[in-house]
This record gives C-alpha cells, sequence and structure tokens, in this order.
C-alpha cells in the first residue's frame, strides 16, 4: 500500500531531520554534560530515522533500503514538517523547536505502539522511552529558561513567538493517514492535537511563557513544499553519497 | 552572561548486578533534578545502571590524605582480622 510508505517517510524524515539538527550541537554544546544529552538524543533520532526508513522501502517494494532514502532523495521527496528542518540558532531555539515537537512525539507514538501494523507499532514502543525522556529534558530546559533570568526568558519567548506557526503542521492530515486508520493499519488520532496543547499549556505555565495571539501556521512540508533550510541540510547530510555513490565505512 | 559554575556533584550508579551503588564520577548541574539527568546521559549510556544517586561535592566529607598513616597503616599488621586461619571442614562447601 503506497499510503504505508507514504506515512513511514513522514515519520522517518521527521526523525532524521531532528536528529540531524540535534547533531550539529556535538562539540559546541553550553556545557559537557548538555553537549553529551544532546548528541544521545540526536542518536535516538537517527536510530528511528534508520528503522523507519527502511521500513518505508520495504513498504515501497522498489529495492530501496533506508540509506537510499535518506541519502539519494531531492528535496521535494522529504516529508518532513517544517518545524524539524528550522535552524537551531542558539540553545534556547533548539530546546524549544525540541519542546514542541517532543510533546507532539509523545502521544502520536502512544497511540502507535497499538498500531495493527505490527511493523510501525514496534518502532513506536520503543521509540516512545526515548521520547518520553526527550520531552522530560527539554520541559525541564523550557521551564529553566522561561523561568530564569530576564534574558533567558525574552530569548525563549522569542523563540516560541518563531516556532508556534510550524506547530499547526504537526496535527496536518490528509488521504495517507485517513487512508491508513480507514484500513485499520494504525489507531484513530482523535484527541492527539488536545493531548499535545495540554502538554504545552502546562509546561509553558511552569516556564512562564505565552504563546502568540496569532493562528497563522505554516505548512507544506508534508506535501514536500520545505523552507530554504531543508537544501542546505541536504548539502552536508548528501555529501558523501553523492560525491562518492555507494561509500560505505 | 554570568560566568558562575555550576555545583560539582559526586554520581553513583548501581549496575544490574551490584546491590550497591557506586562511585562513577561527578559533573556539574544547576540542582538535583538536572544532576540526575546529566548523570543518566554521561554514565548510562552503555547500559551501565538501574539506579542513580547524585550528591552535592560539598556535602562529602573526606579524610584527610596527610593522616593516612595513622588510619590506615595500623591494620596492615593485623592479619589475624582475615578469617583465614581455621581449617574449613570438607563437609562445607562454597566458603
Amino acid at each position: 500500500m503506497s499510503s504505508l510508505f507514504e506515512y513511514t517517510l513522514r515519520l522517518g524524515d521527521d526523525s532524521l531531520m531532528i536528529g540531524h539538527r540535534l547533531s550539529e550541537w556535538c562539540g559546541h554544546g553550553p556545557i559537557l554534560e548538555e553537549d553529551i544529552a544532546m548528541t544521545n538524543i540526536a542518536l535516538d533520532f537517527v536510530g528511528q530515522a534508520t528503522s523507519l526508513l527502511e521500513l518505508a522501502g520495504k513498504f515501497e517494494g522498489k529495492g530501496r533500503s533506508g540509506d537510499d532514502l535518506a541519502f539519494l532523495r531531492f528535496d521535494r521527496d522529504y516529508k518532513n514538517v517544517l518545524l524539524v528542518e528550522q535552524p537551531n540558532v542558539d540553545f534556547g531555539v533548539t530546546m524549544m523547536r525540541q519542546f514542541l515537537f517532543d510533546a507532539y512525539r509523545k502521544p502520536l507514538f502512544e497511540r502507535l505502539q497499538h498500531a495493527n501494523n505490527k511493523e510501525i507499532a514496534a518502532i513506536a514502543e520503543k521509540s516512545l522511552k526515548e521520547t518520553k525522556y526527550h520531552l522530560r529534558h527539554s520541559s525541564e530546559w523550557l521551564i529553566r529558561l522561561g523561568d530564569g533570568t530576564e534574558e533567558s526568558h525574552t530569548r525563549i519567548q522569542e523563540a516560541l513567538d518563531n516556532l508556534w506557526r510550524y506547530t499547526g503542521e504537526l496535527f496536518y492530515s490528509d488521504d495517507v493517514d485517513k487512508e491508513l486508520i480507514a484500513a485499520g493499519e494504525i489507531p484513530s488520532m482523535d484527541g492527539l492535537e488536545m493531548e499535545w496543547r495540554q502538554t504545552v499549556n502546562e509546561v509553558f505555565d511552569e516556564a512562564t511563557l505565552k504563546i502568540p495571539e496569532s493562528d497563522w501556521q505554516f505548512d507544506g512540508g508534508r506535501k514536500g513544499m520545505h523552507s530554504e533550510h531543508l537544501g542546505y541540510i541536504l548539502t552536508e547530510l548528501q555529501y558523501m553519497q553523492r560525491a562518492y555513490p555507494g561509500l560505505e565505512w | 552572561m554570568s560566568n558562575k559554575e555550576w555545583p560539582l556533584w559526586e554520581v553513583f550508579i548501581r549496575s544490574k548486578q551490584g546491590l550497591n551503588h557506586k562511585h562513577v564520577g561527578s559533573l556539574r548541574a544547576a540542582d538535583e533534578e538536572m544532576a540526575i539527568d546529566n548523570a543518566r546521559d554521561v554514565y548510562t549510556r552503555r547500559s551501565e545502571g538501574i539506579s542513580i544517586w547524585v550528591v552535592l561535592s560539598s556535602n562529602v566529607f573526606a579524610s584527610d590524605p596527610s593522616e593516612a598513616p595513622e588510619l590506615f597503616e595500623p591494620s596492615d599488621s593485623k592479619i589475624y582480622r582475615h578469617p583465614t586461619f581455621y581449617d574449613v571442614p570438607d563437609e562445607i562447601q562454597h566458603m
């Protein structure tokens, strides 16, 4: 079923891109301990991407491996949400992006671990444990930064103001997921956004952060229409495979 | 921006096999919750543990190295404190 391919690709690309973004922090973390934490989390996401893109290749049935999908597609063929490709900027922006995403990933995997499709369910169950820790980690930082000094508050609020417009897309729904839900491959996503909103409200409340009033939202990532940042990511991500096709090490 | 360093914490990890928490090293963190998270990330990446203790390094009171001779050397000559002078009957196994 091509919807299975498309759906798994979306999940895999989300993990791949946010994992790549976090890996950019390697060696640049604000303190040694946080540098290791972010690299650990980046590796969790790259691991998820590996499993999900392998599975997507299997669903597609054209002999493409996870690596082929990760390294040899053109930009329009990537289906991640725009949020995860947004630049790191600074530690606050990175943690805000991470929190908004983790708060969505947790209830998503909680649902997907019960999917009738056993392969998706297995990846979701394993990833959920990682995600719970990721959410705990990013929530802690938001509260510290939001309810911290005047400077940290201002900067993390600014990060929220800038990233909020990328959150609507997390709940993008079209024929792909509707078909899989109707076919019973994956469970219903009812209440997903509400749960996300509840987590977000609770943490922002404690972090003394305010959700921007504008409701205007970006979308496009799920259809392959990306922000200019994706091209730069792909340049770096794909360089080795493009320059030395088939290279392994 | 402040250049003040976060306090230092001592980290103790209990492994799957062990009953006791063992000292594995130290790290910096703003408070105990961050210390636990950092310990998890720095010291349990390779499945080293199932439980973590963190203690503020400033709360650890240590013996004075210069007092080592009077503290520890006297016991060196008391080999009778090791239970090695008994003949264990053959019937008792696994001693």
